[in-house]
Formats: C-alpha cells, structure tokens, sequence
C-alpha cells in the first residue's frame, strides 16, 4: 500500500479542496447518515450541528498553532475564544455599529489584549506557561460572573440581531451560518497552514524543538512564539464571534477552564502536531459529544442497572475515559493510527517524538 | 479591628485549605515533574467519603467527624496511589502525556460523581460546637476555621517529620534534588512515587472533608474550584518546594479575604494579578529551585 507520506503536497491540496466542496454542497443534498447525523444533511437542526463541528475544528486547529506547532502548552486558550464571543456580543449590544465595523473593532482590542498577555505570560515557559494562561482565563471567568449588567453573568449574553444582516437570522438561514463556518474553517486552515511553512513558523518549531539552539544560532525566539500566540489567539476568537452568531448567544462555560481542556482534548484526541488530525479531532469530538448526550437521555440507557446506567449516561465520562485510552494506548491520536495504518507499521517513532518534545 | 482579626483567621483557615490541596501538588510536581489536574477529584471523592459516613452515623457527634476525616485520608491516598499505579506510571517520564492522562481522569471522574450524587450541592452535618463561634480580641471567628488550621499544621508537621526522619522521606527529598542520581545509586524511586502519591491524596481527602464543612456542602465541583487556587499557591509558592506552598497558602488565602471585603469582591482577581506581578518578579516562586 502506498503511504499517506509519499502523497505529494498538491495531491493533499486536491484531496483537501475536493472534501470543502462536498462539505459546502451538504446543505444542498439529502443524506441521512443514521446514528451519526440526527437527520437528513438539509435540516437546520443537522446543519446546526455540523456547523458547530467545524467551529471546533477550527478552534481545535487554532490550538494546534499554539500546542502541536509552538510547543506551548496552554490552559488559557478558552479565553480569547470567550473574547470574541463575548466582545462581539458586547459590542452589538452597547453600540448601534452593523456587524463588520462591529467585528472589525472586537478585533482590534483583542488582538492588543493577546498581545499584552502573551507578552507576559511568554516570560515563563513549560508548566509555569500552562499555569498563568489557566490564571488569566480564570480572571477572565470572573470578569464575566460578576459583571451581569454587561456580560448577562450566570445566564449568559443573548445575541442583539437588530444590527446583524438578515441572512445570517433565523432556524430558516442556518445553512448561511454553515457556510460562515466551513469559510472560517477554510480561512483558519490556511493560514496555520501558511504560518507553519513561514519562516518565522519553521523558527518557532526550531524553538519548540530545541530553544537553547535557536538563540545559539543568533535567533530570539521571543519574538516569533509571541507572534504564534497572537495569531492562534486572534483565530480563536474569530472562532468565538461566528459561535455567537450560530449559537445566538453565549454562556460562561465558554470562559471556563473546563472548555480550555475541551479544547485540548480534540487535539490530542486528532493528533498532536497534525493539522488535519485537529479538524478529525474536532469534528469526531462534537458529533461524539452529541450523539452521546442524545445516548444518555436514550430509553436503552434507562432500562440498565445503576452500575451501568450510571457512567453511560454521563457523555463527559466517556469521553474523559476515551481520552485517557489514547493517551495510554495511541499516542499521536486519529492522524497518528491512520498513518500507522496506511504505512503498515506499528511503530509510532514520530508522534511519539513529537509529544515528548513538545514539553 | 475586630473586621482585621476576623479576617485575618479566615484568611489562614481557607489558606489551610489551599495548603491541603497544594501540599500534595507540589510535592508530586517537585519529585515526578507531574502537574496533577485530578487532585481535585481526590479531594472531592475524600469530602463525598466523608458526607456518606456522618449520613449513616449521625453527623453531630465528634466520633463521626474524626472518623470521617480518617476515611477521607484513606479513600484519598487509596485512589491517589492507584492513579499512579494504573496510569501514570505507564508514561515514565513523559510528562506532557502525564499532564493529559490527569486531565481526561479530572473529566471523567467529575462526570461519574455528577452522575452518583448529582449535580446539586449537598448539605453537610457537623457537631454544634463548628457551628458557633469564639470571641477573640472582639471578633466572633467561627470555631471550623479553627479545625482546619488546626488540621492543616498537624498536616505539615506530619509531612515534615515524615520526609526528615523516614528512610522514605530521605529518598523522597533525595528524589525532587537529583532523581537519575538516586536512580544511579541504585534506589528504586519509583516506589517513593506512589507514596508521595498517596500522601498528597490523603491530604487532599482530609481537605475534602474539612472544605465540606467550611463551605458547608458537598458538590461534584468541590475540588476542581479549589484546585485552581491550589496551583496558583504552587506557582506562588514554588513548584515543588513545600515550605513555599505552605507560606503562599496563607499570603494568598489572606489577601483574597482582604480584598473581598474592602474592595468590592475582587478576591480573585487580585490573586491573578499576584501571579503575574510574582512571574514577573521572580518567576520561580517565593522558594522556587531555579529552573
């Protein structure tokens, strides 16, 4: 068999371009995948969801930037997502601005917040990295709690759509709201994609690799795992604004530390340091997440005794178990047991190098 | 003043919490490089431990107040030293993946305990006497705070001695120094692994129980609230060093009383900003080795 690795890189390109048509055609067409879709591929309820799994991917391949290209490991990443979610939702709220100047102004503050807190937080590296992000994020959580009047608090902030366009309104234009998606998608995907093959993206995997050698050779790594930061968080965020307009709104589970791991989860769960193991990740986890919600409220599930009951109908606990599986047992996720698969060997010598030296 | 010492006792009974949680962490970070995110769900299993005995004993009596604070230690360091056993011990050295295995069981487990007892707080009963409260020097301080301070020193006197005067403590505190050179020498550390796993589960199942009577509730949420305050002390405090964790317990849990009571609220917040104005200063913390 052929291995996926000896595929050229404009054969990937084609496979890639050919799978976002069939994804932007769904809409069009009636497909029922039982088990996996709710419904037929047309209804606003199934494009809800898939519009939900490619933000996911999107964020999960923002994360990747961060994580799997960078080496940085952050419990904060939820932040800048709730930022933007947030920001947006403020700023339509509180100005009459219409949704680009709206948009475009979010955008701005965010990305000087990114800017101020990667700077300081980029003064620790490792576990002391992971530990700030998590503080920041977990300021952030607050601001959002004890601010209702502006940010709604527990309820979380409803979506103000007298300024917004009225493609973008109603259970009648989800399919507008997934092509916003698979758009945010695609322009996530290239520019991580574009990033990773920069010179300052090949400067930032040197550094995630070995930092003592880049500043030996004359580099100041800094520089362009700050920019790294920035960019994956600026992603992020745009991620964070198209969810508010798909989910008309946001709570503060988007803000939590909890999402922070949802988030690196997917990654891992896809494959650390693969870019399209993070959009798999990102979808599996969202359909999975669903599918199993719907499982747990299921009459199967009832009728088990409690032993079993118990731990099936808690979507989280699966997936917590899931995760720690792979982890144990399939080190370089989804992407990782394809290639094995497609390569034909058993060794892992690659992801398992990558995930060590990711640290 | 009355205001200022009734602070000031709370602040050291919820930094005595703080040192529960944290004392295991750091311990655990400064001898495996383990960053522990399913420590709060020891602590949670030891305060739901503790919550089922007072429910089949009667919570009012001291007998069942001991003997679920001794439960608490046991299901803590029982469910701690199997983690290291089962899981983390399989990914020897390869931290980041330990870091993730914590974090899936950290989900999972909250989950499962979600699905056990539900997701609403549930209210603890106690002897009367935590109830009420003793006057010094004009504040009436409720006597809990009393208990956990009290339980919290015997905690680290206990650790102390343990690491000082045990052969295990020696290769422990050898351990976080220079692990491969206690390797070379022919020690098996990975035995002291378990124990410091097991020591920090049992200090975070007493916590549990003490947190249920601080807060006055059990709820699958317990842990991983404090948990987060946990690894802000360990940054504060040093990762790895116990006498740091101990000291940034108390500065920390300090402050946020302070300034949730004359400034509006912003406990939390200005912890944060504690964090970064200590990276910034000294990014290994209070008694931090140097990196």
């Amino acid at each position: 068999m052929k291995s996926l690795k000896n595929l050229s890189q404009r054969t990937w390109w084609i496979v890639g371009g050919a799978i976002v048509v069939v994804a932007a055609l769904l809409p069009l067409l009636n497909i029922s995948i039982p088990g996996v879709l709710p419904g037929a591929t047309y209804t606003p309820g199934t494009l809800q969801l898939l519009a939900l799994s490619l933000l996911f991917a999107s964020l999960a391949l923002s994360y990747h930037l961060l994580f799997g290209t960078a080496g940085m490991l952050s419990f904060g990443h939820a932040l800048y997502f709730a930022l933007g979610a947030y920001g947006l939702g403020i700023v339509l709220q509180q100005t009459e601005l219409t949704l680009i100047p709206a948009l475009g102004l979010t955008l701005a503050v965010i990305i000087v917040a990114a800017y101020l807190l990667g700077a300081l937080s980029l003064r620790v590296t490792g576990i002391s990295f992971a530990m700030v992000t998590l503080a920041f994020a977990q300021a952030g959580n607050v601001l959002v709690r004890r601010n209702p009047s502006l940010t709604g608090g527990e309820e979380g902030l409803r979506l103000n759509t007298e300024h917004i366009p009225d493609f973008f309104i109603g259970v009648i234009n989800t399919r507008n709201l997934y092509w916003l998606a698979l758009a945010l998608l695609v322009v996530v995907f290239v520019v991580v994609a574009w990033f990773e093959h920069s010179r300052a993206g090949h400067a930032v995997a040197a550094t995630r690799e070995n930092e003592l050698r880049v500043r030996v050779l004359g580099l100041r790594p800094f520089g362009v795992k700050l920019m790294a930061f920035v960019i994956a968080s600026v992603l992020a965020s745009l991620v964070g604004m198209v969810h508010l307009l798909l989910q008309s709104g946001t709570t503060p589970r988007a803000t939590s530390a909890d999402f922070t791991l949802t988030i690196l989860v997917i990654v891992v769960l896809g494959g650390v340091g693969s870019r399209w193991g993070a959009i798999v990740g990102g979808i599996v986890y969202t359909l999975l997440d669903q599918r199993l919600t719907a499982l747990a409220g299921s009459d199967a599930i009832d009728g088990l005794p409690a032993i079993l009951r118990i731990p099936l109908s808690e979507p989280l606990f699966i997936l917590g178990t899931l995760f720690i599986l792979v982890v144990l047992f399939l080190p370089g996720g989804i992407a990782g047991a394809v290639q094995r698969l497609s390569s034909g060997t058993s060794a892992t010598p690659l992801e398992r190098k990558r995930l060590e030296e990711a640290e | 003043m009355s205001t200022i010492i009734l602070l000031l006792i709370t602040g050291l009974g919820l930094g005595a919490l703080y040192f529960l949680v944290a004392s295991g962490l750091s311990l655990i970070y400064g001898l495996m490089g383990v960053l522990n995110f399913a420590h709060g769900s020891f602590l949670t299993l030891g305060a739901f431990a503790g919550w089922e005995l007072a429910r089949r004993l009667g919570g009012e009596s001291w007998g069942t107040l001991i003997a679920s604070m001794l439960l608490g230690m046991v299901v803590g360091a029982l469910v701690a030293a199997a983690t290291e056993f089962l899981l983390i011990r399989r990914l020897y050295n390869r931290h980041i993946e330990q870091v993730l295995v914590t974090v899936g069981l950290a989900l999972a487990t909250v989950a499962l305990f979600e699905g056990i007892w539900g997701t609403d707080p549930i209210y603890v009963s106690a002897p009367a006497w935590l109830a009420q409260t003793t006057e010094i020097l004009g504040a009436r301080v409720p006597n809990d705070r009393f208990l956990l301070i009290g339980a919290a020193v015997l905690v680290l006197i206990g650790i102390v001695a343990f690491l000082r005067f045990t052969r295990f403590g020696l290769v422990i505190r050898a351990g976080v120094e220079n692990r491969s050179m206690v390797t070379a020498l022919g020690i098996d550390v990975r035995k002291a692994f378990t124990v410091v796993f097991a020591i920090g589960g049992a200090a975070a199942g007493l916590g549990g129980v003490l947190a249920s009577h601080y807060f006055g509730y059990v709820s699958p949420q317990l842990g991983g609230s404090l948990l987060i305050f946990a690894f802000i002390v360990t940054v504060i405090g040093g990762l790895g060093s116990l006498a740091g964790a101990a000291i940034a317990s108390v500065i920390v849990a300090i402050l946020q009383q302070f300034a949730n009571y004359f400034l509006g609220g912003t406990g939390d917040l200005m912890v944060v900003l504690l964090l970064a104005v200590v990276l910034l200063v000294r990014p290994t913390g209070i008694l931090g080795k140097k990196a």
